[in-house]
């Protein structure tokens, strides 16, 4: 066990774990938040994302010792029902999830390929989407949401 | 979960709109006063509805919105029968300490059969209202007019809360007597009719949205109880395996480890849930199981072809087939489909809470039964029912009997045996390799065609595992992995199904025949529900052939339909997607690398029909579903958006079924045990568009639309395919390599 310090959305926090063990349990079990979830834990399916000095990183995979001294937002920090991300107010307007279990892997990727990329096209945003699951089904109004966030981000 | 005033706290303000002696609601809450009222009685309007002193509504639902809007069209049929607004109602489901059992989410039912006791329930408490205010005000019912949850007339009013917010009716009504999706109630009001509403029809957006893309509410993962263990339970490695050992020492080293066996169910738990997922892979079990328990990969359908049937059924008969079959003069088309083992692949694996307190236990879990949980916990914990409560919570999503039953009833015997609550959640291999899987078959069809084209004889054949190898509920342990590690076993009912169409045959004869398991008891190929169970394989090879049929008879594969469709509804959709469509008629196929297919069938009332345009990469064998295009029927729409959404999951799903998904095995064990081993469709290949035509008939009562939409998706895009490249995909899923294969061999 030893001790990682780091800041998740906005506050300074540490956590004491073994360094291999992987930050989402740090950020669900000693953190309590409860986004991200568990999905795979093999960085398969995104449910777990979260942006580490802002890059989407898959946290079921990544040691908590290396978001020691970083940056962690989860989706909570991303946006809030007052003040929003373009992305979630779109999911909202919408009505994207179903069970939405998988939806904060989709709007934390999203997030960040529109920060690099706003103007990305329907063939790029699909590239950049892959590999990131839902079983439901909704990935068509996954890619409406992201085209109305990106009319009201323009 | 996020209901504002929960159920229990309701109950606890016994008054009664005839009596005059009440608790006021809010002392009652402050009293703290506890205990979910149990045995609801379905035969007591209090049970369904309630008015809280706020003027909100509260109504108690037995089944759960599973993310496809059933919530949103519950409250709206609420509202109308009430004349209340919409977002003045509130639906609690899925609580068995706040519902009667209405058989939770199953067959597409949720309106069909769900809404029928809470229209009523809202039709009788409105009658009871305008009756008791037409008494204070002094003016008579006939003069009264109902609006927003205010009862006015002769220039008085008064509101549904002034007159029984807080406080119980006390009005019997007739229940049915039936349990689960059945189960109804008569009352002394009549609903409306469908021309008066107001609130049905319109689309009202879902309330569990915003919590879902804020990450401010709770999944059934997300529960922490104080003092909680978090469990791992140890699946075998292979199919039905016994333990010999448990070599506790191999996870020593591991903080507040406790490794728990009692036959050949074993578990660990720790305080801390990274210590339950370390002690889990570190654990060493001494497994002892059969060889070769399954047939090779391969050979599963040669087994299947093989096996000898445990039951066979007719359900369709008409004419005499085998002599129509005899006559001399026509020409017989043959055609084989099949269909692979499937899972769920949920996006988490199962997640349960579970705590016991003296005599009573209750279970957090996301299975769509919670219900049928309830009493699955009280016969393996050997409890009376009414002292298990099951709480349903949001879960990683649901099609049918998934892991989640599972899940709850070892949580729910954990926590019983160490005397703590106890969250069980599984690993990703637990998930996608020992949940219930939707079953393999065989589909054999025959036709016979006289020499004008016209179809004279036609007979369609299944083949496969029962769809109830287990139930598809957890009401008895023998049907959960924990029952059968337990020593239990399970008993299989033997059903599978047939095509559901209305096309007019002389001589027509559709049968199914189930086979026995591969391995009777802790199997990780277990099959039972998944989503329109075994409508997606059924349809694929029905509706398959029938585009054969149409091409052996040089006709087009709508007008081929159409001509005989016997229902006009089932001919209504078939017109409304070729419209949306534009479809030209064509006799042969395109074979231009781009195709399009026809699909369609009836699902318990509802009819839909497709329309997919797909591209067809031939030196990949991708398959590209670019475009489709559904007509869809379920009789009256209550939230058209809510419909829209859902269809367009079930076509997506359906896709990704068709075009990716396989069980993979070996003769030993489950192979798919991740996303890799059991891919499923990815943005990529997301469709770019999906056009809908709503037919809604207000007139007809409302039949269901969860799975319809699923069961044409198979087909119709075989069909497609075949339009772009002239070849005719009978084995699903249509992966590159097996689309690839085909088109090299022409």
């Amino acid at each position: 066990m030893a001790t990682f310090r780091m800041t998740v959305d906005g506050k300074r926090v540490s956590v004491n774990a073994e360094p291999e063990m992987p930050l989402l349990y740090a950020l669900r079990d000693d953190l309590g938040l409860n986004n991200p979830h568990f999905g795979c834990g093999l960085a398969q399916c995104g449910a777990c994302t979260v942006h580490l000095n802002g890059e989407p990183v898959r946290s079921c995979v990544l040691p908590v010792s290396a978001a020691s001294g970083k940056r962690v937002t989860t989706i909570k920090g991303l946006g809030t029902p007052k003040k929003p991300h373009p992305l979630q107010a779109a999911y909202v307007e919408e009505q994207v999830p179903q069970c939405g279990y998988c939806i904060n892997g989709w709007i934390m990727t999203a997030a960040a390929v529109l920060k690099k990329n706003p103007k990305a096209s329907d063939a790029e945003l699909r590239d950049a989407l892959a590999g990131l699951k839902c079983r439901c089904g909704t990935h068509v109004s996954i890619l409406r949401a992201i085209k109305r966030a990106q009319q009201s981000m323009a | 979960m996020n209901a504002p005033i929960s159920r229990r706290e309701f109950l606890q303000a016994s008054g009664a709109l005839v009596v005059s002696v009440l608790v006021p609601f809010e002392e009652s809450i402050a009293a703290g006063l506890s205990a979910a009222r149990q045995n609801l009685v379905p035969g007591e309007l209090d049970s369904w509805i309630a008015v809280l002193p706020s003027g909100r509504v509260q109504a108690f639902f037995g089944k759960m919105d599973m993310g496809q809007s059933l919530e949103p069209a519950i409250a709206q049929i609420v509202a109308d029968e009430l004349d209340v607004p919409f977002e003045r109602v509130d639906v609690l489901m899925g609580d068995t300490g706040t519902s009667c059992n209405q058989g939770g989410a199953s067959g597409s039912t949720g309106i069909s059969q769900g809404a029928r006791p809470l229209r009523n329930a809202a039709a009788e408490a409105r009658r009871l209202l305008v009756q008791e205010a037409s008494k204070r005000l002094g003016v008579a019912e006939s003069e009264l007019a109902v609006a927003d949850g205010v009862v006015s007339g002769g220039g008085k009013s008064v509101s549904y809360a002034q007159l029984i917010g807080g406080k119980r009716f006390n009005q019997q009504v007739e229940w049915n007597k039936q349990t689960g999706n059945a189960m109804n109630i008569k009352v002394q009001a009549k609903p409306k009719a469908p021309g008066a509403y107001k609130v049905v029809g319109k689309s009202f957006a879902r309330r569990d949205v915003a919590w879902k893309v804020y990450g401010t509410g709770d999944y059934v993962t997300d529960l922490r109880l104080p003092g909680m263990l978090h469990a791992r339970v140890i699946r075998p490695p292979r199919a039905a395996c016994k333990v010999a050992g448990v070599d506790e020492a191999s996870v020593k080293g591991i903080p507040g480890v406790r490794v728990f066996r009692e036959r050949d169910f074993v578990a660990v738990l720790a305080p801390r849930e990274w210590d339950a997922v370390r002690a889990a892979q570190a654990l060493k079990v001494d497994w002892q199981g059969p060889d070769n328990a399954f047939p090779e990969m391969a050979k599963l359908h040669d087994h299947i072809r093989s096996a000898k049937a445990v039951k066979r059924e007719e359900p369709v008969k008409v004419g005499d087939v085998a002599a129509a079959f005899k006559q001399p003069g026509l020409r017989i088309v043959e055609a084989e489909y099949e269909w692979p083992f499937q899972s769920h692949a949920c996006m988490g694996p199962a997640c349960a809470v579970a705590e016991v307190k003296g005599d009573s236990c209750t279970v957090w879990s996301g299975s769509q039964k919670p219900h049928f949980v309830r009493d699955g916990v009280a016969a393996l914990l050997g409890m009376p029912q009414e002292k298990v409560r099951t709480i349903w919570v949001t879960g990683p999503g649901s099609y049918g009997r998934n892991d989640a039953g599972d899940a709850a009833l070892e949580a729910a015997y954990l926590a019983k045996a160490v005397g703590k609550p106890v969250r069980v959640q599984g690993m990703r291999a637990d998930a996608t390799g020992w949940d219930p899987k939707g079953p393999a078959s065989l589909h054999r069809a025959r036709a016979a065609l006289d020499a004008s084209g016209r179809v004279v004889a036609y007979e369609f054949v299944a083949k496969g595992f029962s769809r109830q190898h287990i139930a598809t509920n957890e009401s008895k342990p023998a049907d959960s992995l924990i029952g059968q590690a337990l020593g239990l076993e399970a008993k299989p009912t033997w059903i599978f199904g047939e095509p559901v169409e209305s096309y007019v045959f002389d001589n027509k004869l559709l049968a199914w025949e189930t086979i026995a398991p591969l391995v009777d008891n802790c199997s990780p190929l277990r099959t039972s529900h998944l989503r329109d169970p075994v409508g997606p394989e059924l349809h694929f090879a029905s509706e398959s052939f029938m585009d054969e049929l149409a091409a052996a008879a040089g006709e087009d594969p709508v007008a081929f339909r159409l001509k005989y469709l016997s229902n006009p509804r089932h001919a209504a959709v078939v017109k409304a997607v070729a419209e949306k469509a534009n479809w030209k008629p064509r006799a042969t196929p395109s074979r231009d690398g781009k195709g399009r297919g026809l699909s369609f069938a009836e699902r318990n009332g509802t009819a839909v029909a497709a329309v997919a345009e797909v591209e067809v990469d031939r030196a990949t064998g991708r398959v590209w579903a670019r475009r489709f295009f559904i007509a869809h029927d379920c009789g009256l729409i209550i939230n058209p958006t809510g419909l829209r959404q859902t269809i367009e999951g079930n076509v997506v799903q359906g896709t990704s079924r068709t075009l990716f998904e396989e069980v993979r095995f070996d003769r030993d064990s489950v192979k798919s045990v991740d996303w890799a081993s059991y891919p499923i469709l990815e943005m990529p290949d997301a469709p770019e568009s999906i056009e809908i035509v709503l037919i809604d008939r207000p007139e007809v009562a409302p039949s269901g639309a969860g799975e319809p939409s699923i069961r044409v998706i198979p087909s119709a895009l075989a069909n497609a395919v075949y339009d772009a490249t002239g070849v005719r995909m009978r084995k699903a899923p249509l992966s590159p390599e097996r689309v690839k294969a085909a088109l090299g061999a022409t």
